[in-house]
């Protein structure tokens, strides 16, 4: 599967991507700007690809809309959640729970993600909310869905004040109790920790997948890799 | 007595299915139809012109007025009166409301002109909705006019809500705020097809630590247009902020034109205005919960103005 855009000359921000996700956890890492969030916004069907194909459980959905990917088990928190001046956390959780729920069952979802149910329910989802409450209720509508394939995109942004494990625990419980997969996009060593697989994107490219038994010692390699001014600076 | 469409005109526009508790008046087709006094609020025909003054005693808590007004004769045109004296320290609610059934050719309108007196220290909530229906090709038009006139340390509510079938109006409302007084507004406009509405806000801040907020909410759709304008004056230490807020789409237009003038080094005001689409992504992020694009756009919408 590729993805190009032509932007005065065409450039290619996906290409040659090849992969079966069919594990718990897979997590993609990779520098900035490598097409980590490009894939997880053509696996949701916000940008559609410009060669290839993409399945669901051996369905192909390459043509399928946004809306018919969420029906068919596609679910994605988004890296930069939005805002909505008139809808309140409970308008945003009942829709993704497809369903009117009570404040207890909205409770389970925001538990979770460290948020009181009754101090939130009812709270708009516009700029009185910080960014890191926004981060949390993204997570939270995620959870709500209950999507066989949940895309996380850098779910740690963000969450400056709410314990890093309690993020791992929403993740871990998600393995435990939910058959499908939850593929996270992240650069945290301690979220790559709890991968059953780790994919590694650099320049567009699928340079390696594997297991993260495999995988993360050479990216603690990499990661001596590059500008040797920047090397130096950073080893002072 | 009310047909079954003069019904469902007074639950669109007061949320009532039967005779409201307390005092009320329901005016329908031009005529004066029901009506109730309490011990505390007594409501009076004008003799020199058409409408009516409700008078709330001193210290009346907890009581409503409702005078809602009911229009299903085509080609009706009516210009009504309607004061308020609230005494000192009351706190009451009044609802408000017309709705139009228009199944004609001819214009059907109702004019409102509401005048509220509000003593020292009074609390008033004061809910009025607009609302038409009628498959007819006779317009259906408000134009309501409210002056506000608050003493020391009165308060108001102003709860406006006009969210469809109302192919014209043009709302003014003008508000003098004594000291201590405070003037909340919510206003909710939703415009379609061809409709137009403008709506003139202008509050005279005049007493010490006077306040007021003013928030339009409003969502044209189609060609419809809409003009918001609100003036504040501050003539004394005070606050003010007013905020327009629109969401255009299709071929809709709308303006908005803050005006500020203060006379006295302690007064703060603010405006703020924002007109714009419904943002590509809020729509997005909806889909990828499932609902189509059309569902997204309706509960953006309805949210909005809700």
């Amino acid at each position: 599967m590729g993805y190009q855009v032509e932007d005065g000359e065409e450039k290619e921000i996906l290409r040659d991507v090849s992969l079966k996700i069919d594990d718990n956890i897979v997590v993609i890492t990779g520098p900035n700007g490598g097409g980590k969030s490009t894939l997880a916004k053509v696996i949701a069907g916000l940008v559609k690809p410009t060669e290839g194909k993409i399945f669901l459980d051996g369905t192909d959905i390459t043509d399928y809309s946004v809306t018919e990917r969420a029906k068919a088990g596609i679910s994605l928190a988004f890296q930069q959640p939005v805002r909505f001046k008139g809808l309140s956390v409970r308008d945003l959780i009942t829709i993704a729970a497809g369903k009117d729920i009570s404040v207890n069952e909205a409770c389970k979802y925001l538990s979770e993600v460290g948020l009181c149910a009754k101090d939130y329910i009812d709270r708009e989802l516009n700029a009185s909310l910080s960014g890191g409450e926004m981060k949390r209720i993204e997570i939270a509508s995620v959870l709500a869905r209950g999507a066989k394939f949940a895309v996380f995109d850098e779910p740690e942004a963000g969450i400056d004040l709410w314990s890093f494990k309690s993020l791992i625990h929403v993740f871990e419980k998600m393995r435990s109790e939910h058959n499908g997969t939850v593929l996270i996009i992240s650069h945290q060593e301690r979220i790559l920790n709890i991968a059953d697989k780790i994919i590694y994107i650099k320049d567009g490219l699928v340079e390696r997948y594997g297991t993260k038994e495999e995988i993360l010692p050479t990216l603690m390699d990499a990661s001596r890799e590059g500008c040797d001014i920047l090397m130096d600076k950073m080893e002072d | 007595m009310l047909d079954e469409i003069g019904k469902n005109l007074l639950k669109e526009v007061a949320e009532l299915d039967a005779l409201p508790v307390g005092a009320y008046n329901i005016r329908v087709n031009g005529q004066s139809s029901e009506r109730n006094t309490t011990a505390n609020i007594d409501i009076v025909t004008k003799e020199d012109k058409s409408g009516i003054d409700i008078i709330i005693k001193p210290e009346t808590k907890k009581e409503s007025v409702h005078i809602p007004v009911v229009l299903s004769q085509s080609g009706l045109t009516e210009t009504v009166y309607n004061d308020f004296y609230v005494g000192e320290n009351c706190d009451i609610t009044i609802v408000a409301g017309c709705g139009i059934h228009n199944c004609g050719d001819e214009k059907s309108s109702h004019d409102g002109v509401h005048r509220f007196f509000v003593g020292k220290n009074a609390k008033v909530r004061y809910v009025e909705k607009h609302y038409g229906e009628g498959e007819g090709r006779g317009k259906r038009v408000m134009n309501p006019t409210t002056e506000i006139h608050l003493e020391e340390g009165a308060s108001m509510q102003l709860q406006a809500t006009q969210i469809s079938g109302i192919d014209d109006t043009v709302r003014k409302t003008t508000a003098v705020l004594a000291a201590g007084a405070n003037l909340e507004v919510q206003e909710k406009v939703l415009t379609t097809g061809e409709q137009n509405a403008v709506s003139e806000f202008t509050a005279e801040l005049n007493g010490a630590e006077s306040s007021c907020n003013i928030v339009s909410r409003t969502v044209a759709k189609d060609k419809s247009t809409q003009h918001f304008s609100s003036t504040l004056a501050g003539n004394a230490p005070c606050s003010g902020h007013t905020e327009c807020d629109s969401i255009i789409m299709d071929s809709a237009k709308v303006s908005a034109s803050p005006n500020l003038t203060a006379a006295d080094v302690d007064a703060s005001l603010i405006h703020e205005a924002a007109i714009g689409k419904i943002a590509g992504e809020q729509l997005l992020k909806l889909m990828t919960l499932g609902l189509t694009e059309q569902e997204a756009e309706e509960r953006i919408v309805s949210g909005f103005l809700k």
